[in-house]
């Protein structure tokens, strides 16, 4: 058995892993992440639009500070997300983009003076300050009250992933490159590493570390179409549910992002509809301004995917071979505009679909595309039953998300994440002993390996592709945009079917070294148990909250279901997971469950939301008028960070201030200038 | 509706079988509409040859894991229409000047990160003084631009399969090298002087070991401007040793 050790592993090499990563190694731990691929081939990459974090540098973004980017968080999570979560994110989110900065990230610039945009399908011009002349640009996206969203053209992923492994490589991080893990080392309380399996040379080995962060991703790929890589497999998620300890939280909260292209399902930016593109349908009819007259296109994400499919459904998409679809237009952003800010968009169009986005409406329906649920760990981002073990991005229900992701905000995670519970990784390893336990290791390595045997040996007969193609039928017909209790039986049914039928699988070319039809029947049946996480967690869920759409329960029910669904897989053999649920505490949030300001206003109350306002208005009465907002917030929900990224982030508005008003009453609030609204 | 019928001929080879040897094997696929190499190479895998080795990851142009040598010219399969080819024949290759792994798969990671290594591509701030909590230094936003330009490199290795220099010389750093080197040159925040990239580049693996064949830019699937930058690195070395 090939054993080797480490400090810190991390096993997942985008963003998020690289982050943790680097946080360990510059506390001077040994580090290693493995991955299936190029660190810079990571699905981070594929983020065109941008990172969410409030700089407050354009004239759009004035007044933006870290309680807004904290309200529109907790409200595009339809108040699903731990708000503890929610609020140490949007603090760290401006340090995350000026360290990218300092890292090498090109973030598009401010220019002082006056620029044409394009509002509400109106070309406005608008001024920037000389004194913002050069700091970091932001743009508008769905459901933010400011332009907040930091960007690098539409190649904002790429730009942030090549500058944060290049600062993996100066400090000498070693990547393993393909190599996929395939089961967490534990002993039931604490996990120990990973056994994973070279796709080169199919060798098998255990990577032991003090701690193991799990960075894999989402589970997009469960669905027949989807925006996301094709290793976006879930495979993360399984092997913390195959330990039979560790939860998944909220599964069932699977985002649909409005435009990818038809049918290959590729994304185009939501900055397209942040720079001003329009909806339209088969008539050329702009229909979002009758469904969300405030927000229109920019409302977000789950709202605006299925108002496209009611729209759709209303007979008003466009018909192709691949069913109907709806047109995004962006040729009044002129080829200026497209050429530069939009090229990735531009590219995508010319090469599968052959159109000239300047002149031609890119044929567009709403995909799969995010994965709000994942492994579920506390604010520092370790698993609550396995110590030791960590979570990050999008493979973690760190929860600030909760069940709607807004747009800017995985990338933003992603980096901030990794920022955050990096130190808490490397806390970790500071305060506990590497376990080298090599019976415990081999026992683990016996098991994949006797997985592995069974199928080249074994006389199963069950096709990989064929599964895996019918999990991904099932989940597009039956578990999508929007959901009722038959069509999520009938799903739960098939996927147990199928997880029954792939005990009997097989492969027919039996190389034990690079051997892709191995790859695929490994990662299937894993992948089946992650399917049925999301299938189970989304029929059981009676109600309707961000991603999550019942059509036989329309409304968000505070009252019953204000809660994380938690998923485990105890039993190896059963074919369904078992369910639990952590409230969540209404008197503990800063925010109080509300109006989250889309269509009619029809969640049921939870008892103690009334209570907890009151609460709140006691404690704001009590600290009086002149209260500065980090007082206030401090009184109303107190969170805990690691110290060096506790002090208060600068903004342009609080040195203008300082130049202006000398005396040093200034709280760092700032007037809001630009208002409260997108217009 | 029904296609006509595609032949693809393959390079097939696996370099960690002893017995095997190199060959070149013919399979027929249904064309359908839209088709890319990429559907094409999943479709024959999971219907005709599950053994065939082959790498994708995004399938959208933007990760630069797909690159191939696709009727002789190197490019990204996943974004290679079928219909590209009228006479429906297709072959496909490897990329050259790479280890291979197996089949149309090559390690362009392991050349990347060595490259990287070696060439120290990553940004050396001029201060230590950076203070993430405070306003970020403002940059030239024509600057910002101009690197976001020079930084769409996927590193698909592309450039270096169709370069000659690079066939002869195993050590040249190809277009890839140079064009990160500057980047970094152009950006105003890296600390290194031309001195600098003098010692890493101002030699025949370098800049002067280019013969101008326009097989990187020619070839180059995001259309970075190759030629432009290498005769501005030229300029600058040559200026060092003035």
């Amino acid at each position: 058995m090939k054993l080797i050790y480490t400090d810190c592993l991390v096993v997942g090499a985008g963003l998020a892993g690289l982050r943790v990563a680097i946080a360990a190694k510059e506390r001077g731990h040994d580090t290693l992440v493995l991955s299936l691929i190029p660190a810079k081939r990571s699905h981070s990459a594929a983020a065109q639009g941008g990172m969410q974090a409030s700089l407050g540098n354009t004239v759009k973004g004035l007044g933006d500070n870290e309680d807004v980017h904290f309200q529109d968080t907790v409200k595009g999570s339809d108040w699903g997300c731990d708000q503890t979560v929610a609020r140490m994110f949007a603090h760290c989110a401006p340090k995350a983009v000026r360290e990218l900065a300092n890292w090498g990230v090109p973030w598009t610039r401010v220019t002082k003076g006056p620029r044409e945009v394009v509002v509400n399908a109106e070309r406005i011009t608008i001024e920037e300050a000389e004194a913002a002349h050069g700091l970091i640009n932001a743009r508008d996206f769905g459901g933010t009250k400011k332009w907040r969203t930091c960007y690098t053209a539409d190649g904002t992923g790429h730009s942030l992933l090549y500058a944060v492994d290049n600062k993996a490589i100066s400090l000498g991080i070693p990547v393993h490159e393909r190599v996929e893990a395939l089961s967490i080392i534990h002993d039931g309380e604490r996990c120990h590493g990973v056994v994973a399996r070279c796709l080169i040379t199919g060798e098998l080995r255990a990577y032991i570390g003090k701690s193991t962060t799990i960075a894999t991703g989402g589970y997009g790929r469960i669905y027949e179409v989807s925006t996301n890589a094709i290793i976006c497999e879930g495979i993360g998620q399984a092997l913390a549910l195959e330990t039979g300890v560790a939860t998944l939280g909220n599964m069932e909260a699977v985002q649909f992002h409005p435009t990818a292209i038809v049918p290959v399902g590729i994304l185009t930016t939501e900055g397209c509809r942040g720079d001003g593109g329009l909806l339209r349908d088969k008539d050329g009819y702009r229909f979002m301004p009758d469904y969300e007259p405030e927000k229109k296109e920019l409302a977000s994400r789950d709202v605006v995917s299925r108002r496209m499919t009611e729209h759709m459904r209303k007979g008003k998409g466009v018909d192709s071979p691949y069913g109907p679809h709806l047109w995004l237009d962006i040729t009044l952003l002129g080829r200026k505009h497209i050429e530069t800010n939009l090229r990735e968009v531009k590219e995508i169009c010319e090469n599968f679909l052959g159109i000239d986005p300047a002149k031609d409406w890119i044929p567009v329906r709403p995909t799969q595309h995010y994965s709000m649920g994942g492994i579920r760990t506390t604010p520092t981002g370790e698993s609550p039953q396995l110590k030791g073990l960590f979570a990050v991005g999008e493979a973690a229900c760190w929860d600030m998300h909760g069940f709607n992701r807004l747009g800017g905000n995985s990338l933003a995670e992603t980096v901030v994440g990794g920022m955050i519970i990096g130190k808490y990784v490397a806390d970790f390893c500071d305060d506990n002993d590497l376990v080298l336990d090599t019976g415990l290791a081999k026992r683990y390595v016996d098991k994949v390996r006797a997985e592995i045997d069974g199928l080249i040996e074994g006389s199963g007969t069950e096709n990989s592709w064929e599964l895996k193609s019918a999990m991904q039928r099932v989940m597009m017909d039956y578990v999508g945009i929007f959901r009722n209790g038959p069509e999520l039986d009938e799903a739960v049914k098939q996927l147990k079917a199928l997880l029954a039928r792939s005990v009997n699988l097989g492969v027919s070319c039996k190389k034990r070294h690079a051997n892709p039809e191995l790859v695929e029947a490994l990662r299937v049946r894993r992948m089946l148990k992650v399917a049925l996480t999301v299938a189970c967690g989304a029929a059981a869920r009676t109600e309707s909250r961000g991603a999550h759409a019942r059509e036989d329960f329309p409304q968000r029910n505070d009252k019953d279901w204000l809660c994380r669904t938690l998923a485990s897989w105890p039993d190896a053999n059963a074919l369904e997971p078992t369910l639990g649920y952590e409230p969540l505490d209404v008197m503990q949030m800063e925010l109080p469950p509300g109006y989250r300001g889309y269509g009619a206003d029809n969640a049921i109350a939870h008892p103690d939301t009334a209570k907890r306002e009151a609460e709140i208005a006691e404690l704001l009465a009590a600290l009086g008028p002149n209260a500065s907002r980090e007082a206030i917030q401090q009184a109303l929900m107190p969170f805990e960070l690691p110290e060096s990224l506790r002090p208060a982030n600068e903004r342009l508005a609080d040195r203008l201030n300082g130049l202006v008003n000398t005396d040093t009453t200034g709280s760092p609030s700032t007037p809001n200038i630009a208002g409260d609204d997108n217009s | 509706m029904s296609g006509r019928i595609l032949t693809f001929n393959i390079f097939r080879y696996d370099p960690q079988d002893a017995a095997d040897k190199p060959k070149m094997v013919k399979y027929q696929l249904e064309e359908t509409s839209g088709m890319t190499v990429f559907i094409a190479l999943n479709k024959l895998r999971q219907e005709q040859d599950p053994s065939l080795q082959f790498d994708f990851v995004c399938r959208a142009g933007i990760c630069g894991s797909c690159a191939m040598v696709i009727n002789g010219f190197p490019t990204l399969a996943c974004r290679t229409l079928t219909a590209k080819y009228p006479k429906g024949e297709i072959t496909l290759m490897p990329l050259p000047g790479f280890e291979l792994i197996g089949d149309l798969s090559v390690n362009t990671g392991k050349f990347m990160r060595e490259l990287a290594e070696r060439l120290k591509l990553w940004l050396h701030p001029k201060g230590d003084d950076l203070n993430i909590h405070r306003l970020e230094d403002p940059m030239d936003p024509e600057e910002a631009a101009k690197l976001y330009e020079l930084e769409r490199c996927v590193e698909c290795g592309v450039c270096v399969s169709a370069c000659a220099t690079k066939q002869m010389r195993d050590t040249f750093v190809g277009a890839v090298g140079m064009m990160k080197i500057a980047r970094f040159e152009l950006d105003s925040r890296d600390g290194r002087s031309a001195d600098d990239f003098y010692h890493v580049i101002g030699n025949q693996d370098g800049v002067f070991g280019c013969m101008t064949l326009l097989g990187c830019q020619d070839n180059c699937p995001k259309d970075l401007p190759h030629m432009q930058q290498i005769a501005y690195l030229r300029r600058k070395m040559a200026s060092t040793l003035l």
